[in-house]
């Protein structure tokens, strides 16, 4: 690593002393590009944010791909219906890595309202791995654009060397659901999500912990 | 002028139309009419002059469970004489075997996917029904889901609140649990 007071120095004479892993995140995190696509109601403020008001422009995520090939960033805007279910995981497969998937809104996280309902898939990250969730039934633009804030912070934090898509061994591939008799089959993919524990497990745990 | 079940019954010979009334609020009493002359009611509402029931706005069915019938209820305005709504109502046995109707796609072409939904979430055949397919739910789905008996797959996880009634549903159905509940199960 390079010593900061001697980066500072070379910085104002105009030499710009950075790691590549910097300059590689840098490069991602400046142009994310979403997939085109909305589901329901979230998709509208979804809209608003990339129209001139919010203008996701200034976050470099303005340019929506209308395919997954050329797509970063899927943005789940909306209620996932089981139906849709199975698309939805179809083209997060087809985007190239590294991608990275924003829950946007109750529906996308949980079901929201609709949680109860028997064709509504209760969260989206059942499937797919989620980097970031916008809570708010829809959420305004701005929480969107804290969104793509966030998940550029996250890219910035990621080392090349640890990354799933430089994994050889990580699944770059997820199991499409099929639509079954009942339900969607699975109703889960277990390597993405675990029911949450309830606090008898907790305190089950820390009573082992303990003795 | 909508016609009486006297009118009716006289324009179609052998038809069994009952009035049902509705609640005062609604004022809506509506027509019940026997599955056989169903077809032939539709048209003569439709094509009659002084009625012109052009317009079949809404085609919903209703479960009465312990009643053991399904009641199929079409909305009917005429956009020409501006009047409406005519509540058709037509009942059929809850059993999936027994339960048709015939299609009222031949009178009102709007019907169509009307009909599809009532097919796909109550298990409605509708005998002579173009296209007769699910709409709203995959293909490959055999339930019914807005009939009263019908039993949701339990793919929710365990509520933060331990909820009696989920909790049930889950455990009956072999659904989506966390550790603590699972090991319930197993006792």
């Amino acid at each position: 690593m390079i010593d900061e007071g001697l980066k500072s120095e070379l910085q104002k004479q105009g030499v710009f002393v950075v790691s590549t892993e910097w300059l590689y995140n840098w490069g991602r995190k400046s142009s994310i590009w979403p997939l085109q696509f909305g589901l329901a109601c979230c998709a509208i403020e979804m809209i608003a944010a990339a129209a001139a008001r919010y203008d996701l422009a200034r976050f470099g995520a303005e340019v929506f791909r209308a395919t997954p090939r050329q797509a970063d960033l899927m943005i789940v805007a909306g209620t996932v219906t089981k139906k849709m279910a199975p698309q939805v995981v179809r083209l997060f497969n087809q985007m190239p890595e590294p991608k990275y998937v924003i829950a946007m809104g109750a529906c996308a996280i949980s079901g929201g309202p609709f949680k109860d309902g028997y064709n509504v898939l209760k969260g989206v990250d059942r499937y797919i791995p989620v980097d970031v969730h916008i809570p708010g039934c829809p959420p305004r633009p701005e929480a969107l654009l804290h969104a793509i804030i966030t998940l550029q912070e996250k890219i910035t934090g990621q080392h090349i060397d640890q990354t799933r898509w430089y994994d050889a061994t990580a699944t770059t591939e997820f199991p499409i659901p099929v639509c079954g008799e009942h339900d969607l089959l699975p109703a889960a993919n277990p390597e993405v999500w675990q029911p949450p524990k309830d606090y008898r497990d907790v305190t089950n745990e820390e009573s082992t912990k303990k003795s | 002028m909508i016609p009486t079940s006297e009118q009716l019954c006289a324009a179609v010979p052998g038809a069994v139309i009952e009035i049902v009334p509705s609640t005062p609020a609604a004022a809506q009493p509506a027509m019940l009419v026997d599955r056989e002359h169903l077809v032939a009611v539709a048209r003569y509402l439709k094509n009659e002059p002084s009625c012109q029931l052009d317009f079949c706005s809404c085609v919903t069915g209703v479960d009465y469970l312990a009643k053991g019938f399904i009641e199929i209820v079409y909305h009917l305005y005429s956009v020409a004489l501006k009047h409406g709504p005519v509540v058709l109502k037509v009942r059929a046995p809850r059993e999936l075997n027994q339960c048709h109707v015939p299609s009222l796609t031949t009178v009102w072409r709007g019907c169509e996917f009307q009909e599809r939904e009532a097919f796909d979430l109550y298990g409605v055949k509708f005998d002579g029904h173009p296209d007769l397919r699910r709409i709203l739910m995959w293909n490959e789905f055999t339930d019914h889901p807005m009939r009263k008996d019908y039993v949701p797959p339990a793919d929710y996880e365990w509520e933060p609140t331990p909820h009696d009634e989920v909790l049930k549903r889950t455990k009956a159905a072999g659904g989506i649990m966390p550790p603590s509940a699972a090991v319930e199960v197993k006792k």
